[in-house]
């Protein structure tokens, strides 16, 4: 990757973080409760974090390659990840993978 | 923990019971599994032959309600081992050592287990391989002389074993799986091998569909038992499912193992497979290791579930 091209990427990061800021989007929240994810699709702005939370008495993960994935969530534990870029992503626990779940984001432009 | 209205002689002699042998064992013959009698019945029959043991689901460093001690009932379940009469050859480990793959957790899953003083043939569960590197941690202590995520087989006493990784690379919605490279290695293994070879083969997720809304079940396990089909004896030994379960279809036997940490609930009983919190008296019942016997030139073997308490 050219240091232009990592420059532009950086820049465009930015214009959409800024986007999103001024969109206020909100954060999400995602349970996880007996071995479910809670809602189990979920659609946000783009710039929104979502936090999921395990409250099972058995660790989990959320997983959507390559985009995210994270480290093992203990009972109570939490991960978050930001959006910023529109599109459906279907994610799952590495450990049980019969859990799924999906997060759509759309375009922040609708909601200025 | 637990506080028992049973005196402590009351509680002794029920413990020296359940190790004198008040366990069904089930022999199977001709594809037909049979429960014979008890323990010490079938132990009376002098059996001439050789015997291991299968310890599944340590998960060291539970702490919740379903047993906040693990450690501690590990402990008892290794204290039992070694009071066996007779002493087992090894042992297998069918995975779930520890709860979060932490280094402490294994040091403490290697302390009290080695304290048994047996070899022990580990494959990994799906909480052993939770560090940044997905199984490193697992395989510089574990898999020595494994191939791929730690698969590997060896031969004891005629009996041929082999270890299946059926926890890494899991597909969203998928259930367990044993992927391409390590089918390949295992029809390459048995190649070479008589069908009269009695065969075991143990992995941490059932090598059979338990119950696929929990996923408990490996999505390509057909593929490997089509390859084990023409072997007169085959056993299939798993964990993960925190209870026995037992099914014999043709030359196959398929038995998991319970757990010494906690138990899980039978298929669709429950809102969701988690650790399952019963009544303190009842704990020890639910948890225990399994021991298996082959009976040479009977092609018989016997599973024998050992509960901690009965």
């Amino acid at each position: 990757m050219s240091f232009a091209r990592v420059l532009r990427t950086g820049c465009a990061a930015l214009v959409l973080a800024c986007a999103s800021a001024t969109a206020q989007a909100e954060d999400a929240q995602v349970t996880i409760d007996n071995f479910t994810f809670s809602p189990q699709q979920l659609t946000v702005k783009a710039g929104t974090k979502v936090t999921w939370s395990n409250r099972d008495d058995i660790p989990h993960t959320v997983a959507s390659p390559p985009t995210f994935r994270s480290k093992p969530m203990d009972s109570e534990d939490s991960y978050s990840f930001t959006f910023t870029t529109p599109g459906t992503y279907k994610y799952f626990c590495s450990l049980h993978p019969h859990m799924t779940g999906t997060i759509v984001v759309e375009a922040a432009s609708s909601a200025r | 923990m637990a506080t028992h209205d049973e005196g402590p002689s009351r509680r002794k002699v029920l413990e020296c019971m359940t190790w004198a042998g008040t366990g069904v064992l089930w022999t199977v013959s001709g594809g037909v599994p049979a429960a014979v009698g008890l323990i010490d019945e079938a132990m009376a029959q002098e059996v001439k032959g050789f015997t291991f043991l299968q310890i599944s689901d340590s998960h060291m460093g539970f702490d919740k309600p379903a047993n906040p001690n693990a450690k501690g009932t590990l402990e008892e379940a290794i204290t039992h081992v070694k009071a066996l009469p007779a002493r087992p050859a090894f042992m297998i480990h069918t995975g779930d050592i520890s709860h979060l793959s932490k280094p402490a957790e294994f040091d403490d899953a290697d302390k009290i287990i080695g304290d048994a003083r047996l070899d022990v043939h580990y494959v990994p569960g799906e909480h052993d391989i939770l560090d940044e590197e997905q199984g490193k941690l697992y395989r510089d202590r574990y898999g020595r002389g494994s191939r791929g995520a730690g698969w590997y087989s060896f031969d004891a006493d005629g009996v041929h074993f082999v270890g299946l990784v059926n926890v890494v690379d899991l597909k969203a919605g998928g259930l367990g799986n044993l992927g391409a490279e390590q089918l390949a290695w295992l029809k390459d293994d048995l190649t070479a091998r008589a069908a009269s070879q009695p065969v075991v083969v143990f992995a941490h997720i059932p090598l059979w569909t338990v119950y696929p809304n929990w996923g408990w079940g490996t999505q390509d396990s057909e593929q490997a038992l089509a390859l084990l089909q023409r072997f007169g004896s085959v056993t299939v030994l798993n964990g993960h499912i925190h209870q026995v379960m037992q099914k014999v279809e043709g030359n196959v036997t398929f038995h998991t193992a319970r757990s010494t940490a906690f138990p899980q609930p039978a298929p669709g009983t429950a809102p969701s497979p988690g650790p399952m919190k019963v009544p303190d008296e009842k704990l020890r019942t639910m948890l225990g290791i399994a021991s298996v016997t082959f009976k040479q030139h009977e092609q018989r073997l016997a599973i024998v579930d050992m509960p901690l308490k009965s």
